[in-house]
């Protein structure tokens, strides 16, 4: 079991390492390969209407005249130990990690995203549990009386849900519960300082992004079950004298939920590296706004801060998905 | 009707509706599944009574539907999805109650009580995430108000008795650390944990190598004689049968074609059909036939079953009964001798001249 | 077509004198274990471990054994399916051991596979005539008359209809698809024709049509049989030759009456007993009945010496130190044992049971065992009679060195063989060797590097 941590957490760093590097290269080595010159790459970095010297200060501080390798030591060397800018009369420090620098804004990226991701991991949260739960009963449900009105109807409901997009059912939702209906909040309120409020503000978004998930959940778990209780070993536990409720509950559910796991994990590290639509509809100050307003402004420290910070949490949700399924599963643990 | 009741009094059981004297008495039992293609007769009008400390074993291929009749003693066939549309009538009598119309809840407090079930291949009828302990916990506490601890000192009791070496530490183990045979042996624990008066194995040697099967057989056979339990056995392999049953049911096309003491179907079968099962099997403790006589053809599908007699498309002795009775009477089952009938529309005369002149000595 | 000819004649010939088709020489196949955080190789799971055999033109090499005893793994390694890892295989006295794919396709004609699962080994989206006239697609072959037409003449050679043709796999019945692989697997008129289980997924009744038609299409093309089965009744039935494996290694190797007849090797023997009978008379005789204790044990570390040992009820420290060598002990009958049944012993001088083997003994009917006792001793007391041969030294010698019963037994062998000989020295009549016995054997087993 140990053994099997060890490697997976192992794989883990690798692939975090690749996804940099490939990140890097997305950034650093795909414009150049376009044809574009250090000094014109460097621009980018500045806003508009930059003096030679700041182009200059820009280019040296990252490196792009050196060769690539020396640009991606710099790089990594910034995430793990910090870096310190050179902006002519002032100097900037970038605390490790440092996962870069908006020299349009003067502000390093990281306590940017630190004080965004309690935005994002709200919205993220709440409505991961309203879909997980929303979407498993719908889902048991209609798997124990497949083809009944309830399943129809819900499965139905489902597929309306996984085909409208985030921003019909949010801006909808915008519509009627917080300007026609004034019953929820406009503005985000950290759950430290009311979490009443809190919870009043993220409910409409919570229940956007779940209405779309628990669809996807919903026939996911009707699936899964539809299959499970097909198994030999649910006519086992019958055939102990089980009641039927104990027997789905208990043998039933158990199986069918583990492949959730995994689906369920990989959603969440998604989610927590910006709900970048939902976010944006409802106007959270989350990690995804922060990404759009890097586009907007054409800022590549920040699209590179949030690209890896998301890239850190799918891969970290990853490793958590392989070890609980290895808990959840005997059979993985051993491999 | 005449010719059911006339029949059922050469059974000597008595009339539908009463109680029988036997242990488990089934009687005209029929399992329709209604399906897009067609109703499936899986079991179609069929009696039969087993005594406690008597094995009966259930012979038949795929599709005769030995399974269905198992799972519908244990009213397994009733849940699930699909369990709500069967189709079942009938009588099904355990130790003086009626089943088939009980209520299904009072039902469900038999099994794993009164009547337990093993099942064919023990890894996938044991759950993965659970440990073998737990599944026999379970299957203890469902009907017994004892706690976890106590359960758990009866499974390893119970692990012990089915000759698992060390119990106490094999009953944290997962199914998938169990050899094929040491599951069934857990299977085989759970099973009899309650005590139960009627044991229903379908297949449980089939997945298992020679040597095992030996074990098993050997196994049920010794828990048998200890719990006096009334033991049903479904299998298509007539080896096991001569192993281990008192009385054989044959099988074909959801109906039973014959029935009799073990002796009666092996030494005097009276079934073209069972003459086809034994002429089948290549046989260890014979000279080597250059040739086995196989039966021609495929199994009947259960949605069109041959009218007649359901045999008749494969029988080689389909023609000798004059007219077409064979293709248009569907046969009841007669006495052919004490506790031996057969459902075939062959003369007893051309029956016993068949099988003695044609058939045993090829065998 | 000459070669057809030529085949005809090999059948009519003498079984020995039948041109061998596949020689197998020390035949390994290891699946390598992989642990911890590297990945390092911690060990191999050894499927087949070192097996020499070899399979004449015509005749029908039965394999026999439970599973996990690698005979699975054997057939797809000699159908080069699957990679040894050492040995050699032969085939026409070509070394195909390592041939890569291109040497290997010109063969892919000659060695064809029939597999168990009808079900799973038909692409269900192809039709009949797709998949049966792939192997002509496959080697570029136009057999005279067309595909199609040639397509259709195999389906009627096992027993369906040429106007399956259109049809789909999911249309058929379990025996009907086994029909259809055999159909593929004839297409190119192969040589040697491998099949892994290929009746144990069918009903009785389908399964001995099958076997039947197995058996027409050998005599009529002049096949060649590798049939892998854990059913010993079809094996028999089948096969010329028989080979029994156990644990990745051959134990005994016969032709199908001394097999079954008079076998060997003890787990010949037990394999043998557990077969059910279709006849209930026989169950009274339960004194037959060999009882094998527990499972078979790990491939990865298989026991030391002879790998049956630790449930042998014959087993001897020798059977634990020494591993005994496929040798053939009676024309046609290669045997690895130091204590075979009906014949001499080959280890008399090794008389001290194991405790493992004295546990299993108890298993043993007395009557098993003392018929085994009266047999070998009768072997022994023949072979003593014919001076000059080898088995005769061996047989001299056990009388000389064995204790007292083992000379007795040479001298009256009816008379004594209940209470004496190799099988008897488990029985309770035989208590003054079990109490020395006891330390001795359990000394050793608590130090077994001793040796």
């Amino acid at each position: 079991m140990i053994s099997y941590i060890l490697r997976r957490t192992f794989a883990a760093v690798i692939l975090l390492l690749v996804v940099t590097a490939v990140t890097f290269a997305i950034f650093f080595l795909l414009p150049r390969m376009a044809g574009q010159t250090a000094d014109q790459l460097a621009q980018q970095y500045i806003g508009k209407s930059p003096t030679k010297a700041d182009i200059a200060a820009v280019k040296q501080n990252l490196g792009l005249d050196e060769p690539l390798y020396a640009q991606y030591w710099h790089f990594i060397k910034g995430i793990v130990s910090g870096a310190t800018y050179n902006l002519g009369p002032t100097t900037a420090h970038c605390d490790a990690p440092c996962f870069g620098y908006s020299f349009k804004n003067h502000v390093a990226v990281w306590p940017q995203l630190t004080s965004r991701l309690p935005v994002t991991v709200s919205l993220a949260a709440g409505a991961a549990v309203m879909w997980l739960v929303s979407g498993v009963v719908i889902g048991v449900i209609s798997a124990l009386k497949p083809r009944s009105f309830f399943d129809r109807t819900f499965m139905g409901v489902a597929l309306a849900g996984v085909s409208l997009p985030m921003f019909f059912t949010g801006n909808l939702a915008l519509l009627l519960f917080t300007y026609q209906w004034p019953i929820f909040g406009r503005t985000y309120v950290p759950f430290t300082e009311n979490p009443a409020q809190w919870a009043n503000t993220l409910f409409p978004a919570w229940c956007s992004l779940a209405l779309l998930y628990s669809a996807i959940y919903a026939r996911l778990t009707r699936s899964g079950m539809l299959e499970t209780m097909n198994e030999d070993f649910i006519r086992t536990a019958r055939a102990k004298g089980l009641r039927e409720r104990n027997v789905v509950a208990r043998h039933g559910l158990r199986a069918a939920l583990t492949p959730i796991i995994t689906v369920f994990g990989m959603d969440l590290g998604l989610l927590l590296g910006g709900a970048v639509i939902t976010e944006t509809v409802f106007s959270l100050p989350g990690i995804g706004q922060y990404a759009v307003q890097g586009i907007t402004d054409n800022d590549l420290p920040p699209i590179l801060g949030v690209t890896l910070l998301a890239a850190f949490f799918v891969v970290i949700a990853n490793l958590l998905v392989d070890l609980l399924y290895a808990a959840a599963d005997p059979r993985v643990r051993l491999s | 009707m005449t010719e059911l009741s006339k029949t059922g009094a050469a059974l000597g059981e008595p009339a539908p509706g009463n109680a029988p004297d036997a242990f488990l008495a089934v009687r005209d039992l029929k399992v329709h599944f209604p399906t897009d293609d067609g109703l499936v007769k899986s079991v179609d009008g069929l009696s039969f009574q087993v005594e406690k400390g008597k094995t009966l074993c259930i012979v038949g291929e795929s599709g005769s539907g030995k399974s269905v009749t198992s799972l519908a003693i244990m009213g397994l066939h009733r849940l699930g999805a699909q369990g709500k549309h069967v189709q079942m009538s009938g009588e099904i009598w355990l130790d003086g109650k009626e089943l088939v119309s009980a209520d299904p809840d009072e039902v469900r407090r038999l099994r794993g009580r009164e009547m337990a079930m093993i099942f064919q291949d023990p890894l996938s009828a044991m759950h993965p995430y659970y440990t073998i302990g737990n599944q026999i916990v379970e299957a203890h506490r469902v009907h017994n108000d004892v706690s976890k601890k106590v359960a758990r000192k009866r499974a390893i009791e119970m692990l012990d008795r089915v000759g698992i070496p060390e119990p106490d530490k094999r009953v944290d183990g997962y199914p998938h650390e169990f050899s094929g045979g040491m599951r069934q042996r857990a299977m085989i624990a759970m099973a009899l944990v309650n005590n139960p008066e009627l044991l229903i194995a379908d297949e449980p040697t089939t997945a298992l190598d020679v040597t095992v099967q030996a074990q098993i057989l050997d196994l049920i056979r010794d828990l048998q004689k200890e719990f006096g339990s009334a033991v049903v056995l479904i299998t298509h392999d007539l080896g096991v049968v001569a192993e281990i049953a008192d009385d054989v049911l044959v099988m074909y096309g959801g109906r039973c074609v014959e029935r009799g003491s073990v002796d009666d179907v092996f030494e005097r079968p009276q079934h073209p059909y069972t003459w086809g099962l034994l002429g089948s099997m290549p046989r260890i403790d014979r000279e080597t036939s250059e040739r086995l006589i196989p039966v021609k053809g495929q199994p009947p599908s259960l949605i069109n079953v041959p009218s007649g007699c359901a045999f008749h498309p494969r029988c080689p002795y389909a023609d000798i009964p004059k007219g077409d009775v064979t293709r248009t009477v569907r046969p009841e089952l007669q006495q052919v001798g004490g506790g031996h009938f057969s459902a075939c529309h062959l003369s007893p005369e051309d029956r016993t001249r068949i099988w003695t002149e044609e058939i045993a000595p090829k065998l | 077509m000459s070669e057809t000819k030529k085949t005809d004649a090999d059948v009519t010939a003498a079984p020995d004198e039948r041109e061998i088709l596949l020689r197998v020489e020390g035949l390994q196949k290891h699946f390598p274990i992989r642990k911890g955080v590297l990945q390092r190789q911690v060990g191999a799971v050894k499927a087949v471990d070192g097996i020499d055999f070899e399979v004449r033109k015509g005749e029908t090499l039965g394999v026999v054994g439970e599973s996990g005893c690698g005979k699975s793994t054997m057939g797809r390694v000699i159908t080069r399916l699957q990679e040894p890892t050492g040995g050699s295989i032969h085939f026409e006295g070509q070394d195909i051991t390592r041939l890569n794919a291109a040497g290997m396709r010109p063969l892919r004609r000659d060695i064809q596979m029939i597999f168990q699962d009808p079900y799973g080994s038909l692409n269900p989206r192809h039709t009949i005539g797709g998949i049966v006239s792939a192997p002509f697609r496959l080697q570029g072959v136009e057999p005279e008359g067309g595909v199609k037409k040639e397509v259709q003449r195999l389906l009627e050679l096992v027993g369906l209809s040429p106007e399956h043709y259109n049809r789909y796999p999911h249309e058929f019945s379990g025996g009907q698809r086994q029909r259809i692989g055999i159909a593929r697997a004839l297409a190119l008129k192969p040589k040697l024709v491998v099949a892994d289980e290929p009746v144990s997924a069918l009903d009785v009744s389908i399964q001995a049509q099958v076997v039947n038609l197995m058996d027409d299409l050998q005599e009529e093309l002049g096949l060649t049989y590798v049939i892998i089965a854990h059913d010993l009744s079809v094996v028999r039935h089948v096969s010329d030759r028989i080979a029994v494996m156990y644990l990745g290694k051959i134990v005994e190797l016969a032709d199908r009456t001394s097999l079954y007849e008079a076998p060997m090797h003890p787990y010949t023997k037990a394999l043998m007993s557990a077969v059910p009978v279709p006849d209930p008379k026989r169950r009274g005789a339960k004194s037959e009945r060999i009882l094998l204790r527990g499972d078979v044990p790990s491939p990865i570390s298989p026991p030391s010496g002879c790998r049956f040992h630790t449930r042998c009820w014959k087993a001897t420290e020798i059977c634990r130190t020494t591993e005994p060598q496929l040798v053939e002990l009676r024309p046609g009958q290669r045997v690895a044992c130091h204590h075979p049944e009906n014949f001499a012993d080959q280890a008399p001088q090794d008389t001290v049971l194991l405790s493992v083997a004295r546990e299993a003994a108890e298993l043993v009917a007395e009557e098993v065992l003392a018929e085994s006792a009266a047999t070998s001793a009768a072997v022994a007391a023949v072979a003593a009679g014919t001076a000059g041969d080898t088995d005769a030294e061996a047989a001299g010698e056990a009388a000389d060195t064995a204790t007292q019963p083992e000379a007795e037994v040479a001298a009256d062998v009816e008379a004594t063989a209940a209470k004496t000989g190799p099988g008897a020295r488990t029985a309770p009549a035989a208590p003054l060797r079990t109490g020395e016995a006891t330390t001795e054997a359990e000394a050793d087993r608590q130090d077994p590097t001793d040796k």
